[in-house]
Parts: structure tokens; C-alpha cells; sequence
């Protein structure tokens, strides 16, 4: 039996209770949600928490509901089922529903939460092994070393930030509500992150991550394009977002685009996006976006499949993803995929 | 320090004394002597450990027992009727869905939560909801076969 190690468990009734916990706990304490990524790190000897704050008896955290001005307020305890079959989720933020669909399995997404994805711990092909296979290769400075493994001669770490509903959220404008010692703040998604495969989330260690807010985008049209090996299982090489709001007339007033799965934090693409404004999506303009992506993108070698293939990728699949929305009208052509759940 | 869990099991209550690290699988096999649901990797890649909680399909290699107060836990000893076995379990059984038997516990929990949210799942609705469990005899076809003539006995059950 591979087992978990020893810690303490504690199950708060309120985010208030919980940051208490947490700022007790210095240092030593970690937050759980649904454990799907906590635990199979624990299992390796990845994180070892002396304190386990457990989130799921929290009613505050739990749920989707719709808010004063429009607003879709995302519980950070809502599963990523509850979030892929929303019907709200499915009609107005497709690649919110798209992303959160794709997630590992029908099981782990029962279990996972969308605040616990947001909060994912980086990837690496050298970090996620057991203690021994870390141990025989020689340990890495993102837990017991002192080198980067992939890039020897680098300062910091590469490892991969590999959730797939963080581009999605982003590309839809979606913002963080965090809850600590000093009160609550709210954040764009975006700036949840940093570029630091070790230091990865902006959020102070005695923070919380309360909720999720997307804002009304009723005339946006948005999708999610997932690269892995397996339809199932698997975690992104590459996650593509886009979310674009058009005139009548078929010319995009505003576009964003989100890369997951190349770099240690969710890569937005500005310049991609600005290069779409005022135009209507013909091949050209959709060619001229896809090629601006592929140069920005830099993958390491720490992930499944090539280097190159996924970097090439990058390229094919923001294509498909602008043409699929170039033939959409708006988020209420859901794929089918999304469907049972 | 252990923690006193009172714990629903295959309808029957069970009160344990646990320490906090213990998942739910080790505790089903290893304390409750149910050593029915299988464990694989342990880590959430392979279904293998499948139990339902309150109808839906959960790892058990990733659960805590602490968290499950409360809640009615389902794993394959609980999945036939008395002596009765269930439609799936006689299904697999005629069909050959199951090679080696080690997936067969988390296949057929799963495909049990699917059956009882829509009876009349297609192909495709089938293989989404056993999308997370592994198989590594069948080709899953006959699995698949199973469980659509389970659903048909169910659903139109003989004279
Ligand atoms: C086999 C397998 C495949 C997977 N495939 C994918 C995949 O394809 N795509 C993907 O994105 N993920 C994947 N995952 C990872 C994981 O299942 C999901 O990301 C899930 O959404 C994590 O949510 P959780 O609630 O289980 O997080 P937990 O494991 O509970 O927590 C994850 C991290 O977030 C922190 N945290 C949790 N909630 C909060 C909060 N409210 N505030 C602050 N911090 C918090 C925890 O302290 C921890 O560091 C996979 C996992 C497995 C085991
Ligand atoms: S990128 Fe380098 S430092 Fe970071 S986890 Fe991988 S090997 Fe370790
Ligand atoms: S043993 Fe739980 S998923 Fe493999
Ligand atoms: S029957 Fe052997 S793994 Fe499925």
C-alpha cells in the first residue's frame, strides 16, 4: 500500500474558522479540497503538512449562484462536475464548461474542486515520481535539491502549470475573492499567478480562495482546446482559451487568449489577441494570430511528448479553436462533449 | 491521535477509531475486511478503487474516511440484492466483461451510478462514464456490451 503519511486533521465550519487554522498552523499547515492533487503528492513525499485543513464541510464555499449585476459566483468548493453541467456554466462561458469537462476523469471530477484546480501545483516529469525515483536521479530544487533538472544551469524552476480551467477563466475575465488574516481581496485570475514553477500563486500562505466571479458575457463567444495523449486521464501538454466578443457584422470588438501548459503560469497572449480586433475572422487573420502564439510559446522538456510537437501545436490548435468560434454564433452552440456528466 | 468515525457502509454502521491518514481503501480492506474494492496505484490513475458515495463514483485510494460522516458509502459487496445478483453483475459474468477481475468492482460501480441517473445510456454516454477506469484484459468492448444488456434487462425486465 502506497500510504499517506501521518498528519493532524482539522475540519472548519467558516472561512473564518479556517484562516484562524491556518494562521495557527504557520508554515506547517495546508489547505484540502477535494485531495485529488494533495494526496497523490503526499503519497510521493511531495508536500508534507503536519496540519490538514479540510475545506469540504464549509457551506460558504460550496455551490454556484447567480449574483446582483449578472455575475456567475463560483463557490471554491464547487466540484468541477457541479461546474462542467451547470447550466448557466454551459450557456453563457463554453470554455469554462469545456475546460472543466476535460478535466482527468468522471471520478476525479466528483471529487476535484474548481478552487483546488485554480490552486494546482505545478508539473514536472522529474517532481512527479515517487521519493526513491526522485532519490535515484538525484533530487530537484522544487522539493529536497538544489539544481533544475531540465534546464541545469537555470536559477528557477520550469515546472508546468497544468490546470485547465485557469486559461478559460481568465479568457472569460473571471476574478478571485480571497479571504485571509487581513480581510478580503479580489484579484483577476491572471494575477492569482507568477512565473515560478515553485513560488507559483500570488496568494499570501495564509490566504484562502473563497470564490470564483466570472462576469456577464452575453454577447462572448469562448472555447477550450485540450492537447494530451489519452481523452481521459491525462493532464494538458497545451490548453488553448479563446474568448471573443464580435459586432453584428461579424468584426471582434474585444479577444483574449490564454495559452495552459507552456510555461509555469497560464501565458495570456495580448498581442495575439489585439491582432484580431476589428476583423472578422477570416483564414489570414486567424493564420496571422496562430503564428504570433507559436513564436511567444516555449515550452520545456518536462512534459509528455516532444518539445517540438508541442510547441508546433500551439500553432494548429489556436487555429482550430478561432475557426471553430469564426463558424459560432455565441456560447449556446455547446458541444456535445460536454453533454452526460 | 485517532478520531472515533461512525461510517455507513453497504447499509450497515460501522464505528471505528482511525487515525486521520487513512484512506477510505485501506480502511474498507483492511479494517472492515472488504477486500473487494481493488487497489492499483494508489494515486487516481486507474479506477480500480472505485466505491460510490451517495450514489456517485469516488476514489476510495483518495478519500478520507473523516470527511464521509454521514454519508452512505456502496462498494461491490453491497451491489447485489441479498442472494440476488445485480442485472450488471450477471451481465458480466455471461459476456466474459470480466478477464482477470481486477477492474470489474470500480467498472461495475460505475456503471451502476450511470444506470441509476439514466437507464437508457448510448454507446457514447456509456464509455464517458467509464472513462475513468482502466482495463487492461477486455479491450472494454465486452464491458461496454454489458453493461447495454444490463440496461435493457433493467429497463424491460422479462415476463
Ligand atoms: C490521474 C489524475 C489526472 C488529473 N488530470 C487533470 C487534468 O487533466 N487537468 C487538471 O487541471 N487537473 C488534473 N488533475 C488534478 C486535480 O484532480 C484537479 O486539478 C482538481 O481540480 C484539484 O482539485 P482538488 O479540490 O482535488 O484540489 P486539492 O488536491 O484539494 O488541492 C490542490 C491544491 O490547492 C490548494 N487548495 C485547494 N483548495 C483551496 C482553496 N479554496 N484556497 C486555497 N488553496 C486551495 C491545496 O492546498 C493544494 O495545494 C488530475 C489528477 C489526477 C490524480
Ligand atoms: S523544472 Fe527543474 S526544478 Fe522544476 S520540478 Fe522540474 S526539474 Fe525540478
Ligand atoms: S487505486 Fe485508486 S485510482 Fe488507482
Ligand atoms: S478484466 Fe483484467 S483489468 Fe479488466
Amino acid at each position: 500500500m502506497l500510504r499517506l503519511p501521518r498528519f493532524e486533521y482539522a475540519a472548519p465550519h467558516s472561512v473564518t474558522q479556517a484562516v484562524a487554522y491556518l494562521r495557527d498552523g504557520a508554515g506547517e499547515a495546508v489547505l484540502v479540497a477535494g485531495g485529488t492533487d494533495l494526496y497523490p503528492n503526499m503519497k510521493r513525499g511531495l508536500v508534507e503538512p503536519r496540519l490538514l485543513i479540510g475545506l469540504s464541510a464549509i457551506p460558504e464555499l460550496k455551490g454556484l449562484t447567480q449574483g446582483a449585476s449578472g455575475e456567475l459566483v463560483i463557490g471554491a468548493c464547487a466540484t468541477l462536475s457541479e461546474v462542467a453541467r451547470d447550466a448557466r456554466v454551459r450557456a453563457g462561458y463554453r470554455a469554462l464548461a469545456l475546460a472543466a469537462h476535460s478535466v482527468s476523469t468522471p471520478t476525479l471530477r466528483n471529487m476535484g474542486t474548481l478552487g483546488g484546480n485554480l490552486c494546482l501545483d505545478t508539473r514536472c516529469n522529474y517532481f512527479n515520481q515517487s521519493y526513491q525515483w526522485r532519490q535515484s536521479i538525484g533530487f530537484c530544487m522544487k522539493k529536497d535539491g538544489d539544481i533544475c533538472l531540465v534546464a541545469p544551469s537555470s536559477p528557477r524552476c520550469w515546472a508546468i502549470s497544468s490546470c485547465d480551467t485557469a486559461p478559460a477563466l481568465i479568457a472569460l475575465g473571471a476574478s478571485a475573492r480571497l479571504a485571509g488574516p487581513r480581510g478580503e481581496r479580489v484579484i483577476p485570475v491572471e494575477s492569482l499567478y507568477r512565473d515560478d514553477g515553485i513560488d507559483y500563486l500570488t496568494k499570501q500562505a495564509d490566504e484562502i480562495l473563497v470564490q470564483i466571479v466570472v462576469p456577464p458575457r452575453p454577447d462572448w463567444c469562448s472555447t477550450y482546446w485540450k492537447l494530451r495523449r489519452r481523452g481521459s486521464f491525462d493532464f494538458p501538454i497545451l490548453g488553448v482559451a479563446a474568448a471573443l466578443q464580435s459586432d453584428s457584422n461579424g468584426f471582434v470588438r474585444e479577444a483574449r487568449i490564454v495559452l495552459g501548459a507552456v510555461a509555469a503560469h497560464p501565458l495570456t497572449l495580448p498581442d495575439a489577441a489585439e491582432l484580431l480586433v476589428g476583423k472578422a475572422l477570416s483564414e489570414e487573420v486567424i493564420a496571422g494570430a496562430a503564428e504570433l502564439a507559436y513564436r511567444v510559446a516555449k515550452p520545456a522538456d518536462n512534459s509528455d511528448l516532444t518539445l517540438g510537437y508541442r510547441k508546433r501545436m500551439v500553432r494548429v490548435y489556436l487555429e482550430r479553436a478561432l475557426r471553430e468560434l469564426a463558424a459560432l454564433d455565441r456560447d449556446s452552440a455547446l458541444r456535445d462533449e460536454t453533454g452526460a456528466a | 491521535m485517532k478520531h472515533l468515525i461512525t461510517l455507513r457502509v453497504n447499509r450497515q454502521t460501522y464505528e471505528l477509531a482511525l487515525a486521520a491518514n487513512k484512506t477510505l481503501l485501506e480502511v474498507l480492506r483492511e479494517d472492515l475486511e472488504l477486500s473487494g474494492t481493488k487497489h492499483g496505484c494508489e494515486l487516481g490513475e486507474c479506477g480500480a478503487c472505485t466505491v460510490l458515495i451517495d450514489g456517485n463514483p469516488f476514489l476510495s485510494c483518495l478519500t478520507l474516511p473523516i470527511e464521509l460522516q454521514g454519508k452512505e458509502i456502496t462498494t461491490v459487496e453491497g451491489v447485489a440484492a441479498d442472494a440476488e445478483p445485480h442485472a450488471l453483475q450477471t451481465a458480466f459474468a455471461e459476456l466474459g466483461a470480466s478477464q482477470c477481475g481486477y477492474c470489474t468492482p470500480g467498472m461495475m460501480l460505475a456503471a451502476k451510478a450511470l444506470l441509476e441517473r439514466n437507464p437508457r445510456p448510448n454507446r457514447e454516454e456509456i464509455k464517458d462514464a467509464l472513462a475513468g477506469n482502466i482495463c487492461r484484459c477486455t479491450g472494454y468492448l465486452k464491458i461496454i456490451e454489458a453493461v447495454e444488456l444490463a440496461a435493457r434487462r433493467i429497463s424491460e425486465p422479462p415476463a
